[in-house]
C-alpha cells in the first residue's frame, strides 16, 4: 500500500494541472497580500478562493484522475493486492498531492502575512475542503461508470454545495423569519462542510460583529471548543462517509 | 492722631485676630504608629481648619471618617484605611480639603446609602489624588460638588454582577470638575456623570468595568479628550445631553450583544474628532443624534463602523478612516438626512482617473447584507457566502434595497493619517 | 488447481455467464475458445476476481478465492489490452509491480532479455505502440515465474518474431508443469501450444476436451479445423 501511495503522489505531483493550480493559488495570494495592505481584506479575498475554487479543483482533477486510472486499478487488481489497499492508496495520494499544492500556494504566502491563528484557520478548513471533494469526488466516479457524467455529476455537486446550498438556507430564513430558527438554521448551516468552513474563518475575522445579536446562538454553536471539535468532527465526517460508501462500492465493483 | 488713638484699640485687635486665627494657629499633627496619635479620628478632632494632618504608613480600621474641617491629609507611605465592608470609609463634607496618597478599602455594600471609598457631600474645591481605591462600593463619590479635581487615583473593584457594585467615579449634581488621570477597573460604570456641567474628562483608564467605561446622563457642556476605554462591558454611554466634546479617546473591545464604542443617545451639538474605535462590536451607534460632527475618527475591525438610526438628522461625517469593519455603516431605515463626505472606505472599489485624491464615481457605505441583517439578525451565518456576494455586486450596480442618496459623494482614495 | 464451481454472473439484463465449471489442472495448457463476447474474458476476470461472480465459487488450490489475494501471487496475467499508467515509463511500471509482489524467488528474466525492454526501459507507456505494450503485459506476466499463466490474446499486435518468442516460451513453461490458460480467437496461432480446449457460447461452455480426443473425434490435425467440424457436427 505504501508502494502505490508513493507512486501516485509521484504521479500527480509530476502533473501539469496540479502545477498549474499550486502556482495559481499561489499568484493570487501573493498578489493579494502584496497589493492590500489590510490583511482582513485580503483574507476575505482568500476565503473566495478557498471556498469556490479549491473544492471545484480538487472535485473535478480527482474525478478526472480517478477515470484516467482506470487501467491503472485494473493492473493493480490483476496483482495480489487489496482492493481497500489500492481505493484507499488513491484517495491518501491525491488528498496529499491535492493538499501540497494547497499549502504551497495558500499556505506560505497565509503563514507569512496573516496572523497565526487565523492564518491555521484558513489553512485547516481549505486542508479540510480539499479532503472532503477528494472524497466526494472518489464517490462520483464510482457511482458513475460514464466519465462526462461523473464529471457533471459532481459539479453539479459543487454547485449545490456552494451556492444553492446557501440559497435555501436564505430563503427558510425569510419564510420563516418570525419564527425562532436561529439554532435549526445554525445546524442546516453546519451540515453543508463550505458553510462550515467560512463559519469557521467567519468567526476569526468578524468577530466583533459576531458578537452582536445573533452572535451569542453563533459564537456558541461554533465558537467554543466544544464548537470547534463538532466543526472538525462535521467535516471529518464529510471525509470519511464518502470514502467508506466508494470504498464499499468499489470492492463490489467489476472491472 | 486723635482718631489715629481712637482706632488704635480696633486696628491692634483685628490684627491680634488675624494672627491668632492663622499663623499660630495652623499646625500640623501627625498620626502613626510612634507619634501622638495613634488612630485617625483622634487626630481629626483636635484638628482645625487649615491644619496638615500627616498620616504615616499602617493599618487604620476607624469605621467611618468624616472630614468635616478645611484641612489636608496626607498619607505618607500609602496608609491604609479600612471600612471592614460596614462603613462608608472616607467622607468629605466640607470645602476646600485635600486627600491625597491613601489606600481606601472594603467599604460597605449596600445599595440604599450608597457608601462609597470616599464620598464628597455638597464640597467645592476638594482636592481628591494619588489615592488608591481597591474593593469598595463605590469608588469615588461626589454630589454636589464644585471645582473639585479628583487625578491620578487608581479605583479598583472586583464586581461580577451589575447590581451588586457601584460606580468608580460617580459625579451627581455637579459642575466645574476636574476628572484627570485616574484608572478605573471593575466598577459597574467607570465614570458616571448625572447632571454635571462644564466639566471635564480627562487622560483616564477605563478598563473592564461591567456595564459602561464611561456614562453620562444629562451632563451638558461637558468635554471628554485622550481618554482610554477598553473591555468595558458595552463601552461608552452618552444620553440626553447637548454640547460634549469628544477628542481623541480610544475605544476598544466593547464586544458583545447592545455593546458599543459609544453609544449616543438623544444628543445634540456634539464634536466627535479624533477617536480610534478599534474591535467593538458597533463602534459608534447615534440615536436621536443632531447636528454632530464626526471628524477624523479612525474605525478600525469593528462589527459595524456606524449605526445611524433613522430618526438622527443634520449630522456630519467628514474624514474618516473606516477599515477592517464587518459592516461600514447601517441604519434601519430608508430615509437619510445626514451627510458623508470625504471620507476613506477600505471597501471603495472606485477609480480616480483625474488623480485629484478623490474617487471619481460616489461610494455606497450601506452593504444590502447589512440591511438585511439588520431586519434578520440570523442571516449573519450566510454572511461572505458566494452567493451573498453575489447579491452584494448586483445590489452594488442596481441599488434597490438600499436607498440611493445614502452615499458618499467625494470618497478619498488613501486613507488619512490619523 | 484451478476449480470453476456453477459460476453465473450477468451484467444488469446481458447474462455474462451461465452456470460455468471447468478444472484447470497444472501441466496443461487450456485453450479457452469461442465467439466474441461468450465470456471468455469474464471467466478470466473472474479467476482474478476482478469481477465477482453472482453464484458459484473459485477454487485456487482447494480454497475458495472469495476475499482472498495472496493466490494472485501465483497468477501471471497478460490482459488483451495493457493498459498501464500513462506517464509511467516501463522501468517504473516493472518496479513497482515487483514493489507489489514482493517476490523473493529468482526472477525469470528470459522474455525481458530476449524482448530487450532494457533499451527502451525509460520510455513512457503513454508513447509506446500497441505491440511494444504486449511485450511489457507479457514480460511481466512470466518475470516472477508463477505456477499459473493467463494469457489474453496474448499474441494480438505483436510482430511475428515476438510472437514466436512467446509462443516457445509458453510451450517451455508448459513443459515446466505450468498451468496455461490462453484465450485466442485466431485458432491458427493455437495449435502445438494446447491441451485442451474449451470452447464457449453464449455464456456457456459447449465443450471441454483434450486436443488428442478433439483430433480422434473429428480426424483432423489441426485445431482450426478439429474445432470447426466439431462445431459442425453439433449443430447437425
Amino acid at each position: 500500500m505504501k508502494g502505490i501511495t508513493k507512486f501516485v503522489i509521484a504521479d500527480i505531483l509530476k502533473n501539469r494541472i496540479i502545477l498549474f493550480y499550486a502556482l495559481i493559488l499561489g499568484v493570487f495570494s501573493w498578489s493579494i497580500f502584496s497589493l492590500e495592505d489590510n490583511t482582513s481584506k485580503g483574507i476575505m479575498s482568500l476565503l473566495n478562493i478557498i471556498l469556490l475554487t479549491v473544492p471545484l479543483v480538487s472535485i473535478i482533477f480527482s474525478n478526472i484522475y480517478m477515470y484516467n486510472s482506470a487501467e491503472f486499478i485494473e493492473l493493480l487488481v490483476s496483482q495480489p493486492v487489496k482492493r481497500s489497499a489500492i481505493w484507499t492508496s488513491l484517495f491518501i495520494g491525491l488528498a496529499i498531492a491535492l493538499n501540497v499544492s494547497f499549502l504551497v500556494g495558500i499556505g506560505i504566502p497565509v503563514l507569512l502575512f496573516v496572523p497565526f491563528m487565523t492564518g491555521m484557520t484558513v489553512i485547516i478548513t481549505g486542508m479540510l475542503i480539499t479532503t472532503i471533494f477528494v472524497s466526494i469526488a472518489m464517490l462520483c466516479s464510482i457511482l458513475m461508470r460514464d466519465k462526462a457524467r461523473g464529471i457533471g455529476f459532481s459539479i453539479m455537486i459543487w454547485l449545490f454545495l456552494s451556492l444553492i446550498y446557501d440559497g435555501l438556507v436564505l430563503f427558510f430564513m425569510f419564510q420563516y423569519a418570525d419564527y425562532p430558527i436561529e439554532k435549526p438554521m445554525a445546524i442546516f448551516s453546519a451540515l453543508n462542510p463550505i458553510d462550515l468552513a467560512r463559519i469557521q474563518v467567519l468567526l476569526q475575522v468578524d468577530v466583533a460583529a459576531l458578537m452582536g445579536y445573533t452572535g451569542a446562538i453563533f459564537k456558541k454553536m461554533f465558537g467554543t471548543m466544544t464548537g470547534y471539535l463538532i466543526s472538525l468532527i462535521l467535516m471529518l465526517l464529510w471525509i470519511v462517509i464518502p470514502f467508506l460508501i466508494s470504498l464499499k462500492l468499489f470492492n463490489k465493483k467489476d472491472l | 492722631m486723635k482718631i489715629m488713638r481712637r482706632q488704635l484699640p480696633y486696628i491692634l485687635t483685628s490684627i491680634l485676630a488675624f494672627v491668632l486665627s492663622y499663623s499660630g494657629e495652623t499646625k500640623s499633627i501627625f498620626v502613626g504608629p510612634s507619634k501622638t496619635y495613634k488612630a485617625i479620628r483622634p487626630a481629626l478632632m483636635a484638628a482645625r481648619d487649615y491644619d496638615t494632618v500627616f498620616v504615616e504608613h499602617g493599618f487604620y480600621k476607624e469605621g467611618n471618617i468624616v472630614i468635616n474641617k478645611k484641612i489636608v491629609m496626607l498619607g505618607i507611605g500609602l496608609p491604609v484605611i479600612d471600612g471592614d465592608k460596614k462603613y462608608e470609609v472616607v467622607s468629605i463634607k466640607s470645602d476646600y480639603v485635600v486627600f491625597k496618597g491613601f489606600h481606601v478599602q472594603n467599604s460597605g455594600f449596600a445599595t440604599l446609602n450608597d457608601p462609597g471609598g470616599i464620598k464628597v457631600y455638597d464640597a467645592t474645591g476638594v482636592v481628591i489624588e494619588n489615592n488608591v481605591l481597591e474593593n469598595n462600593f463605590f469608588g469615588i463619590y461626589i454630589q454636589y460638588g464644585k471645582k473639585c479635581i479628583i487625578r491620578n487615583n487608581r479605583v479598583k473593584a472586583y464586581g461580577v454582577e451589575e447590581q451588586q457594585i457601584g460606580n468608580g467615579i460617580h459625579c451627581w449634581k455637579s459642575d466645574s470638575l476636574q476628572i484627570i488621570g485616574n484608572n478605573v477597573q471593575g466598577h459597574r460604570d467607570g465614570i458616571y456623570f448625572e447632571f454635571v456641567t462644564h466639566s471635564i474628562i480627562w487622560c483616564n483608564i477605563s478598563k473592564y468595568n461591567i456595564r459602561y467605561g464611561l456614562h453620562f446622563m444629562f451632563s451638558n457642556d461637558d468635554a471628554y479628550i485622550n481618554n482610554f476605554f477598553d473591555s468595558n462591558g458595552s463601552g461608552v454611554a452618552v444620553m440626553f445631553t447637548k454640547n460634549v466634546i469628544m477628542y481623541s479617546n480610544t475605544f476598544k473591545n466593547s464586544t458583545g450583544d447592545a455593546s458599543y464604542g459609544i453609544l449616543l443617545k438623544e444628543i445634540s451639538d456634539a464634536e466627535i474628532r479624533g477617536n480610534r474605535f478599534i474591535n467593538n462590536t458597533s463602534a459608534l451607534f447615534l440615536e436621536g443624534a443632531n447636528r454632530m460632527l464626526v471628524h477624523k475618527n479612525v474605525f478600525n475591525g469593528n462589527g459595524w463602523g456606524l449605526k445611524i438610526q433613522a430618526n438622527c438628522m443634520d449630522n456630519v461625517i467628514t474624514e474618516n478612516n473606516f477599515t477592517g469593519n464587518t459592516f461600514d455603516v447601517s441604519t434601519n431605515g430608508s430615509l437619510v438626512l445626514n451627510t458623508f463626505n470625504n471620507n476613506y472606505w477600505d471597501k471603495y472599489e472606485g477609480y480616480d482617473l483625474d488623480k485629484n485624491g478623490i474617487g471619481d464615481i460616489p461610494f455606497h457605505p450601506l452593504s444590502l447584507y447589512s440591511v438585511i441583517i439588520e431586519n434578520n439578525p440570523i442571516a449573519m451565518l450566510l454572511y461572505r457566502s458566494f452567493m451573498v456576494t453575489l447579491l452584494e455586486r448586483t445590489e452594488k450596480l442596481i441599488p434597490s434595497i438600499t436607498p440611493e442618496n445614502f452615499r458618499d459623494d467625494r470618497p478619498v482614495i488613501k486613507p488619512f493619517d490619523l | 488447481m484451478i476449480e470453476l464451481n456453477n459460476i453465473s454472473k450477468s451484467f444488469g439484463k446481458t447474462q455474462a455467464l451461465k452456470n460455468v465449471s471447468m478444472h484447470l489442472s497444472a501441466g496443461k495448457c487450456f485453450g479457452l475458445i469461442g465467439p466474441n463476447a461468450c465470456g471468455k474474458t469474464t471467466i478470466i476476470k473472474s479467476i482474478l476476481s476482478m469481477v465477482v461472480p453472482s453464484t458459484g465459487n473459485i477454487l485456487f488450490d482447494g480454497k475458495n478465492i472469495e476475499g482472498e489475494v495472496s493466490y494472485k501471487n501465483h497468477i501471471g496475467y497478460m490482459p488483451q489490452i495493457g493498459r498501464y499508467p500513462e506517464n509511467m515509463s516501463i522501468k517504473q511500471v516493472i518496479d513497482m509491480i515487483r514493489d507489489i509482489r514482493a517476490y523473493q524467488g529468482i526472477e525469470d528474466r528470459e522474455l525481458y532479455d530476449a524482448f530487450g525492454i532494457d533499451q527502451f526501459g525509460d520510455k513512457k507507456m503513454r508513447t509506446l505502440s500497441g505491440g511494444t505494450t504486449q511485450k511489457v503485459s507479457a514480460t511481466l506476466a512470466f518475470l516472477f515465474d508463477p505456477p499459473v499463466l493467463i494469457l489474453d490474446e496474448p499474441t494480438a499486435g505483436l510482430d511475428p518474431i515476438s510472437s514466436e518468442l512467446l509462443r516457445e516460451k509458453i510451450i517451455k513453461e508448459r513443459q515446466n508443469g505450468k498451468l496455461i490458460l490462453i484465450t485466442s480467437h485466431l485458432l491458427s496461432e493455437l495449435d502445438d501450444l494446447l491441451t485442451d480446449i474449451i470452447f464457449m457460447q453464449e455464456a456457456e461452455v459447449l465443450f471441454n476436451k483434450s486436443v488428442v480426443a478433439l483430433f480422434e473425434e473429428t480426424g483432423e490435425e489441426r485445431v482450426s479445423k478439429a474445432v470447426s467440424k466439431l462445431l459442425k457436427i453439433k449443430r447437425a
